[in-house]
C-alpha cells in the first residue's frame, strides 16, 4: 500500500550548517505518529521543509511524496493546493499564529474558499459549523471577533478549526499545547484525538512531552540532532527503548507505578549543528559508546517488523536494558 | 472608543498651548524687537514709543495673558514691520508652500512605499541593496546639500531648469525633487523594516500553511499589518506640509511660509512668528489625531483597548 506521505533522505541546511541530516519517515492513512526529541533536533523543520514553509535561504534536498507524487520543489500553485487542502498544520504559539488585524470569519472563510467548493452563505455556515465542532461557544457571533478577544486555548481551537477547513488527510500539530496551561492542554489534545477519529485523518504530533505522545499516538519516532534514531509503536518504545538516547529520554520520566527510583539524566548537551561529531551524533553522550560509533553515522535499520533503530550497539543496548549481561 | 478620542483631543489641545507658550517665551528672551526693527541708532524715545505701542513694556506675564486672550478671540496680532494682520501675511504664503509640499508628499508616498515593500520582499537581492543604499544616501544628505547638488547639475551644468524663483511650473521641479527624494528615502527604509518585521511573524507562516498563494499572503495578510507603523511616519509627513520646506524655500528663493518664517525670526516680528508656529502646531497636532484615528481603524487591538480603558 502506498503510504499517505513518505519522506526520504530529507536534508535541510541553513547557511551551509546542516540541521536536518537525512530523515526517513512514512505515514499511513489515518495513522497518528508522534515525533519527539529535544529543541533543535529538527522535529518542526522536517515538516516545515516538507511543506515548503522554510525561509528561502534554507537549502532543502531529499524527497517528500504525497500519495506517491513528489511535493518537494513542486510548483507554487500545486503546493498551495497541498497546504491546507491535503496537509494542514497548527503551531505552537496560538496567540501569534492568527493574523491580529483580520476577523476570525475572514481567516476561516479564506481557508474554506481556497479548498472547498462553497459559495456565499454556505461558506459562513460552514465556518460556524467548524467553530461549533471545535467547541467555541456562540460561534455565529464570535466569527466577527478578532484573535485578541479569545483566550490562548480558544485561539488554538480556532487554529484547529482552520486546519480542518480544507478537509486535510494529514494534520501536523507542532507542539500544539506547549504554550497552554496544563488543564487546557488536556482539552486540546482530547479535541485533536476526537476530530481525528471522526474524520479519519492522519496526524503527526510534534512534542517534547513523551507522555503526551504516548497517550495520543500509535507510533513514535525519536529525533536526535537532525536524524530519526528510533521508530517503534508507542507501547513498545516506552516499554523497551533500544537506542541509548531513547532509553535516556524514558529513563528521565518518573514512573507512575512501581517502586520509586532515581531519575536519570542524559549527561552532556546536544552537539552544535555547526560542529557535529563524525559518526554517531549521540556518541559523545552515550554510555555504551564503542570505537565503531565514531566511524560512520549509523543508518535506521529494522530490528523487528515495525521497529527500526539507528545504532551500531542496538543489540548490546537492548540486552543491557533487559538486564542480560552484555557480550 | 469615545474615551480614546477624548483623551487624545485633550492632549492635542495641551500640546498647542505648550508650543505657543514656548514660542512666546523664547522669542521674548531672545532679543528686543524694537531694536531689531528700528535699528540700534533709533532715538530712545522712538524705541520707547514702539515698545508702548506693541505692549512690549508690560510685564511678560501680562503680555502672555493678553496674547492668549487675543488668540481666544481669534486675533493673532499684527506684523510689527508693516502693520498688516499676521494671519493675512501667513495665509497668502500658504498656497505657494503647498504647491511644493503637496506634490512632494505624493511623490514620497508613490516612490517610498513601493520601493520599501519591494526591497523587503526581495531581501538581500541586488535591488534591495540598491534601494537601501539610495535610501541611506537620501536621508543622510541634508536637504540644502541635495538642493545645491540638484542646482549644480540641472541648472548650472545642464541648464535645463531654473535655479530659483517662482515664475513658472518649471521653477517648482527642483524644490519638489529635493523634498521628495529625502522623504521617499525615509519612507522606503521605514516601510521595508515594517514589512520585514511583519513577514517574520508566525501568522504569515500560518497563512502560507493554509495554502494562501504568496501574492495574497503579501496583500491581505502582510500589508494591513505593515500599514500600522507606516501610517505613523505618513502622519508626521502630513504634519510638515505647512512648514516642512523652510530650508528648501530658502535655497530656491520660493516665497512660501518657510521663507516668511526665516525672515520674521531674523526681524523678531513676534506676531508673525507666533502665528506660523501656531499654525504648524495645529497641523502637526491635527495630523497626529488623524493618525490616532487611523490606528483605531487599522488595529482592532487598539480599538478594544480604547473601549475598555
Amino acid at each position: 500500500m502506498t503510504p499517505l506521505v513518505s519522506i526520504e533522505d530529507l536534508r535541510v541546511a541553513f547557511n551551509g550548517v546542516p540541521v536536518l541530516r537525512g530523515v526517513d519517515i512514512a505515514l499511513q492513512k489515518g495513522e497518528a505518529v508522534g515525533l519527539v526529541g529535544e529543541s533543535g533536533s529538527g522535529k518542526s523543520v522536517t515538516w516545515l521543509a516538507a511543506l515548503g514553509l522554510l525561509p528561502r535561504h534554507a537549502q532543502v534536498s531529499g524527497s517528500v511524496r504525497l500519495d506517491g507524487r513528489p511535493i518537494l520543489g513542486a510548483p507554487a500553485a500545486e503546493l498551495d493546493q497541498v497546504r491546507g487542502g491535503r496537509i494542514a498544520m497548527i503551531f505552537q504559539d496560538p496567540a501569534s499564529a492568527l493574523n491580529p488585524v483580520l476577523t476570525i470569519r475572514r481567516q476561516l472563510c479564506e481557508a474554506l474558499a481556497l479548498h472547498r467548493d462553497l459559495q456565499g452563505n454556505a461558506v459562513k455556515a460552514e465556518a460556524r459549523r467548524l467553530l461549533d465542532l471545535v467547541g467555541i461557544p456562540d460561534a455565529g457571533r464570535r466569527l466577527e471577533a478578532y484573535p485578541h478577544e479569545f483566550s490562548g486555548g480558544q485561539v488554538q481551537r480556532i487554529m484547529i478549526a482552520m486546519a480542518l477547513a480544507g478537509n486535510p488527510d494529514l494534520l501536523i500539530a507542532d507542539e500544539p499545547t506547549t504554550a497552554l496551561d496544563a488543564t487546557i492542554q488536556a482539552q486540546i489534545l482530547e479535541l485533536l484525538s476526537t476530530v481525528r477519529r471522526e474524520l479519519g485523518m492522519a496526524m503527526v504530533l510534534i512534542s517534547h512531552d513523551l507522555g503526551v505522545v504516548a497517550e495520543n499516538c500509535d507510533r513514535v519516532a525519536v529525533m536526535y540532532a537532525g536524524r530519526i534514531v528510533e521508530q517503534a509503536p508507542s507501547n513498545q518504545l516506552f516499554a523497551d527503548p533500544v537506542h541509548p538516547y531513547a532509553q535516556g529520554l524514558i529513563g528521565a520520566l518518573p514512573p507512575l507505578d512501581g517502586p520509586r527510583r532515581r531519575l536519570t539524566a542524559i549527561p552532556g548537551t546536544v552537539p552544535d549543528p555547526a560542529h557535529m561529531p563524525g559518526g554517531c551524533a549521540f556518541a559523545p553522550r552515550c554510555a555504551l559508546v564503542a570505537d565503531a560509533c565514531g566511524l560512520a553515522a549509523p543508518t535506521l535499520a529494522p530490528i523487528a517488523d515495525d521497529r527500526s533503530v539507528a545504532c551500531v550497539r542496538a543489540e548490546v543496548s537492548r540486552r543491557a536494558l533487559l538486564g542480560i549481561a552484555a557480550e | 472608543m469615545g474615551r480614546y478620542f477624548a483623551i487624545r483631543i485633550g492632549r492635542a489641545a495641551l500640546t498647542i498651548v505648550l508650543v505657543v507658550t514656548f514660542a512666546f517665551v523664547v522669542l521674548r528672551l531672545s532679543g528686543d524687537p524694537a531694536l531689531m526693527i528700528l535699528g540700534p541708532e533709533a532715538p530712545p524715545e522712538v524705541l520707547a514709543a514702539f515698545r508702548k505701542a506693541w505692549g512690549l513694556d508690560d510685564p511678560i506675564w501680562a503680555q502672555y495673558f493678553d496674547y492668549f486672550g487675543a488668540i481666544a478671540k481669534g486675533e493673532l496680532g499684527r506684523s510689527m514691520r508693516d502693520g498688516r494682520p499676521a494671519i493675512e501675511l501667513v495665509l497668502e504664503r500658504i498656497p505657494a508652500t503647498l504647491a511644493l509640499t503637496l506634490p512632494a508628499f505624493f511623490f514620497k508616498v508613490a516612490l517610498g512605499v513601493p520601493a520599501g515593500i519591494y526591497a523587503a520582499l526581495h531581501r538581500g537581492s541586488g535591488i534591495d541593496r540598491a534601494v537601501m543604499m539610495t535610501a541611506v544616501a537620501g536621508f543622510t544628505v541634508p536637504s540644502f546639500v541635495l538642493a545645491l547638488l540638484l542646482v549644480l547639475v540641472f541648472a548650472v551644468q545642464l541648464g535645463w531648469l531654473p535655479s530659483g524663483g517662482q515664475d513658472s511650473w518649471r521653477h517648482a521641479i527642483l524644490p519638489i525633487a529635493t523634498l521628495s527624494l529625502g522623504g521617499a528615502a525615509v519612507l522606503a527604509r521605514f516601510t521595508r523594516s515594517a514589512m520585514l518585521e511583519v513577514l517574520g511573524q508566525p501568522y504569515i507562516r500560518t497563512a502560507s500553511a493554509k495554502g494562501v498563494p504568496w501574492r495574497k499572503v503579501v496583500t491581505s495578510h502582510a500589508l494591513p499589518n505593515a500599514a500600522i507603523p507606516t501610517v505613523t511616519i505618513l502622519g508626521f509627513m502630513v504634519g510638515t506640509l505647512i512648514a516642512g520646506a523652510v530650508v528648501v524655500e530658502s535655497v530656491f528663493a520660493w516665497p512660501g511660509v518657510g521663507r516668511l518664517l526665516v525672515v520674521a525670526v531674523a526681524n523678531r516680528d513676534l506676531a508673525v512668528v507666533q502665528c506660523i508656529l501656531l499654525l504648524v502646531a495645529m497641523t502637526m497636532v491635527t495630523s497626529n489625531l488623524v493618525v490616532d484615528f487611523l490606528y483605531g481603524f487599522l488595529d482592532p487591538r487598539l480599538r478594544s483597548k480604547g473601549a475598555h480603558a
